[in-house]
């Protein structure tokens, strides 16, 4: 119960924080204060927080299904796949509407993962190293991939956009999207318990009683979706969904339905702390929370390699 | 019979780099060749540098999946450019004379990939794959740092870094070009020069020693081989991360032997014939621009997959 | 004859073997016995140079063993441990080859090929030299890392669980070759094994040194030192010996 109490207040506080900084002080400046919260501050707090808690519970997903608690789609080719996906769609049909593009990258999001559930069952799981180690590389080759058909089509300009992400563009009326995530989690919070199941491998979930395959592919819809959400609209975020379920599981135990609140609320508290970091640290300028994040991330990614061997057997 | 697979390698890539000069020759002949006379140099000893630097890393490490790059030496370089110019400026950076800026960034280099070789051998010798994993991440997270930086510089300084960071044959200064040719062709004879040592090494630590060799001195004098090797070839053109898995991993299965008289030259032969070979393809047949270290990317992300998934399945 | 003087070992911080003195003889075949954990393997490794003793000096043939350059320590002990894994593919005949490298340093002669192909035909190798070791069961893989000791042809031999892998008739050629080598003579090399076979030792072992939670339990010629009553010290267990036209046995009763 403490552990929330002070969770909740500090999100609060940084909640606080990110709508009084920005590049226009809300006391000193000429614009109307409520204006400014309402069209820039509240939509980039709230952006963040919906990104952030969105990746967060979308690692824990991927975990349960290939049972290996040092993976995520960030750092597994999903992004990745919804960048391709995006390329596709916008050389054939340059016109789409946004939920079309959406739908697309959601797709492409979706096949990527499950390229990378096949390569996972293809590796024994008797050395919980290599399973990153393959993510990370199948996402190599996808990038690869992606920055051949964006040089080509001369369109690494939006690449740069989706790779590097970032709150600086978002506005009223060009986030709204994330809220999606918010349903996203929702419905992932129903299906707590049979995502616990997967992570006791095939055999046994199916022992219990689940519908292993049914389980796995609507989760990695979830997966899917989620990341082509934040892909389309604030660009990627990795490490979020490795590091957030972990640190969170080393304090709390495994308990996925209890952990599942205070994982998204960990993500969301994460990549607004990022963000906020990200204005301060050149203040009037930006660096990108993706940059933050990923030099924090992969701090804490290694400390849990080496410092943790008990998070090893996942 | 390795000696004369070795010999027809080293005639392939002789018919490759008579194609790569001649291939089209129009125009003001004496410039053209020049030009590609000094791409071609840069090619050769680039792909001869990284191979045998691969092979020797492989065989210190004992582990066939290794590459300098795969733990995190392009991202140091890539780190140590942004460092550059935010320390003494793009303006700094640009009034050092040629010669003076290599020297600084082959010694930079070298001392810094002797810590991080150093650093992951000595912790990681008894769980290989966790190293691989640290020295990715580790290489995610000075991508970040350098991200970070380049967010510090304004747009001049960071076009500067922007291409010193990208692997390019085109642009090499031919005085450079001499230097780097001398300390690689050193480097490379004394690698040959511990062939046979590098054989015993290879059994590993414990037999190595019951037959008498030094076997840590021979880690160090190779990791600091291959800290030369790469700083130099990295210094001249930029980094190439797949290269040298490419290379070394064809070598060994093309030469089919254990003893590095042979499978030295191997891998740099066939690390230049491959450097050669694609950039002549994609340049001048097909008539793309600056796509061969994506190319390299993605083909050596397959080999990397196909390695893990065949060395599980044994 | 090496000599073990007031040596003791700890590593990271666990001490193996405290202040042990023997001497090895370089006549014979000397047994290192002794449940499991007593030390054998750790005091096999010091006598070889592998680990270096936290105190005390060992001596082989009036030289401090770490301070021998390691080339000359290899030309004069050879050893087989227990560890018989191999970082890079190789034939038999290539890894047999290997143990002629602190002679050759990797420029072969005649009489080092001649070498190896004597050690192949002793360990009964010929017909598998082309294959890969990493395809070799346990027992080949044994005779095959044991023929590379043997190639190297040098005073000392020094042997860490030589017959774990294998099958009567080779665990007893090898043991049969091993004393016979060991004898006096012009060519007689000091042979050092570990074992767990007691009988193996009974046989074979002139000399037997027993050691027991790191230290020295006994030490002595074979006959003196595998006595029920020190055995059944050693062990925690009873034992007992019978009488075969080979010799005399002992067996835990």
């Amino acid at each position: 119960m403490r552990g929330w109490l002070w969770g909740g207040a500090g999100l609060l506080g940084l909640v606080a924080l990110s709508l009084s900084i920005g590049a226009a002080s809300l006391w000193t400046s000429d614009l109307n204060t409520g204006w400014l919260i309402a069209v820039s501050r509240f939509p980039r707090t709230a952006a963040a927080l919906l990104a952030g808690a969105g990746l967060a519970l979308a690692g824990v997903v991927v975990q349960q299904a290939v049972q290996n608690r040092f993976v995520e789609p960030g750092l597994s080719g999903t992004p990745e796949a919804a960048m391709l996906g995006l390329l596709g769609i916008t050389l054939i049909a340059p016109g789409a509407v946004l939920w079309v593009k959406m739908a697309v990258a959601a797709l492409a999001a979706l096949a990527g993962t499950g390229l990378f559930l096949a390569l996972a069952t293809r590796i024994p799981r008797t050395d919980p190293m290599l399973l990153p180690l393959v993510g990370l590389i199948h996402a190599g080759i996808l990038g690869a991939v992606v920055t051949w058909i964006a040089w080509q089509a001369d369109l690494m300009q939006y690449l740069g956009i989706w790779q590097m992400g970032e709150f600086s563009g978002v506005v009223q009326g060009r986030y709204e999207l994330l809220w999606g995530i918010a349903a996203l989690a929702a419905l992932l919070y129903a299906l707590a318990d049979r995502i616990t199941l997967l992570g006791l491998g095939a055999d046994a979930a199916r022992a219990l009683g689940l519908d292993y395959r049914q389980t796995v592919a609507l989760g990695l819809t979830v997966v899917a979706a989620i990341t082509a959400l934040v892909v389309v609209t604030v660009g990627a975020l990795p490490f979020v969904g490795l590091v957030v379920p972990n640190v969170v599981s080393r304090f709390r135990g495994d308990n996925l339905a209890r952990n599942l609140p205070m994982v998204a609320l960990g993500g969301a508290g994460a990549v607004l702390a990022a963000d906020i970091l990200g204005r301060m640290l050149r203040h009037p300028y930006e660096v990108p929370a993706a940059t933050v994040f990923a030099i924090a991330g992969a701090g804490i990614f290694l400390w849990l390699l080496h410092a943790a061997p008990k998070a090893a057997h996942g | 019979m390795a000696e004369r697979r070795l010999l027809l390698l080293g005639l392939v890539l002789l018919a490759a780099s008579a194609a790569f000069l001649l291939w089209n020759l129009r125009g003001p002949v004496g410039f053209i060749l020049t030009l590609r006379a000094t791409k071609l140099a840069a090619l050769l000893l680039v792909g001869l540098a990284v191979g045998v630097a691969t092979v020797l890393f492989q065989t210190v490490a004992q582990n066939r999946l290794l590459t300098p790059g795969i733990v995190g030496f392009d991202a140091l370089f890539v780190t140590l450019q942004t460092g550059l110019v935010l320390g003494l400026g793009g303006l700094g950076l640009a009034q050092l004379p040629a010669l003076g800026r290599f020297a600084m960034e082959v010694l930079l280099l070298v001392l810094a990939a002797q810590a991080l070789f150093g650093l992951l051998l000595r912790k990681g010798a008894d769980d290989v794959i966790r190293m691989i994993l640290t020295g990715v991440i580790l290489g995610v997270m000075l991508r970040g740092v350098a991200g970070l930086m380049q967010r510090l510089l304004d747009p001049s300084e960071f076009s500067v870094v922007q291409q010193a960071v990208f692997a390019s044959f085109g642009a090499v200064d031919r005085g450079l070009l001499l230097i780097a040719a001398g300390l690689l062709a050193m480097a490379m004879l004394a690698a040959l020069r511990m062939a046979s040592e590098l054989d015993v090494a290879g059994l590993g630590r414990v037999p190595a020693r019951t037959l008498g060799l030094d076997h840590d001195r021979v880690v160090r004098r190779s990791l600091a081989l291959v800290s030369a090797l790469v700083a130099v070839s990295t210094a001249l053109v930029g980094p190439v991360t797949f290269l040298g898995l490419i290379a070394a991993s064809l070598a060994h299965a093309l030469m089919q032997t254990h003893r590095h008289a042979v499978l030295l030259p191997a891998a740099g032969l066939l690390g230049a014939l491959f450097l050669v070979t694609g950039q002549f393809l994609f340049e001048r047949v097909l008539g793309l621009q600056s796509t061969l270290a994506v190319l390299i990317e993605f083909f050596g992300g397959l080999l990397f997959l196909a390695l893990i998934l065949s060395r599980r399945r044994q | 004859m090496i000599e073990i003087r007031n040596v003791s070992l700890s590593l990271r911080g666990s001490a193996i073997l405290h202040d042990i003195t023997a001497g090895l003889p370089q006549t014979g075949i000397t047994a290192l016995i002794g449940p499991n954990g007593a030390g054998k393997s750790s005091l096999l490794h010091l006598c070889a140079g592998l680990l270096r003793p936290s105190g005390g000096v060992i001596a082989v043939d009036g030289g401090d063993v770490t301070r021998m350059a390691h080339r000359d320590r290899a030309r004069r002990i050879a050893v087989l441990t227990q560890a018989q894994a191999l970082g890079s593919r190789l034939t038999v005949g290539d890894l047999v080859g290997f143990g002629r490298w602190p002679h050759h340093l990797g420029r072969p002669r005649e009489a080092d090929r001649q070498v190896v192909a004597e050690a192949l035909a002793l360990f009964d190798l010929e017909t598998l030299s082309g294959r890969q070791v990493e395809t070799l069961s346990g027992g080949q893989k044994a005779r095959a890392f044991t023929a590379m000791a043997w190639a190297q042809s040098t005073p000392w031999l020094l042997l860490d669980e030589p017959l774990a892998a294998l099958d009567p008739r080779f665990a007893r050629d090898l043991m049969a070759r091993l004393h016979a080598m060991s004898q006096t003579g012009p060519q007689a090399r000091g042979v050092v094994i570990v074992v767990h076979d007691l009988n193996a030792a009974a046989l074979w072992a002139d000399h037997v040194v027993a050691l027991r939670d790191g230290r020295l339990f006994a030490d002595g010629p074979a006959a003196e030192v595998l006595t029920p009553a020190t055995l059944g010290a050693l062990f925690d267990t009873a034992f007992g010996t019978v009488d075969t036209p080979r010799g005399r046995l002992v067996y835990p009763a």
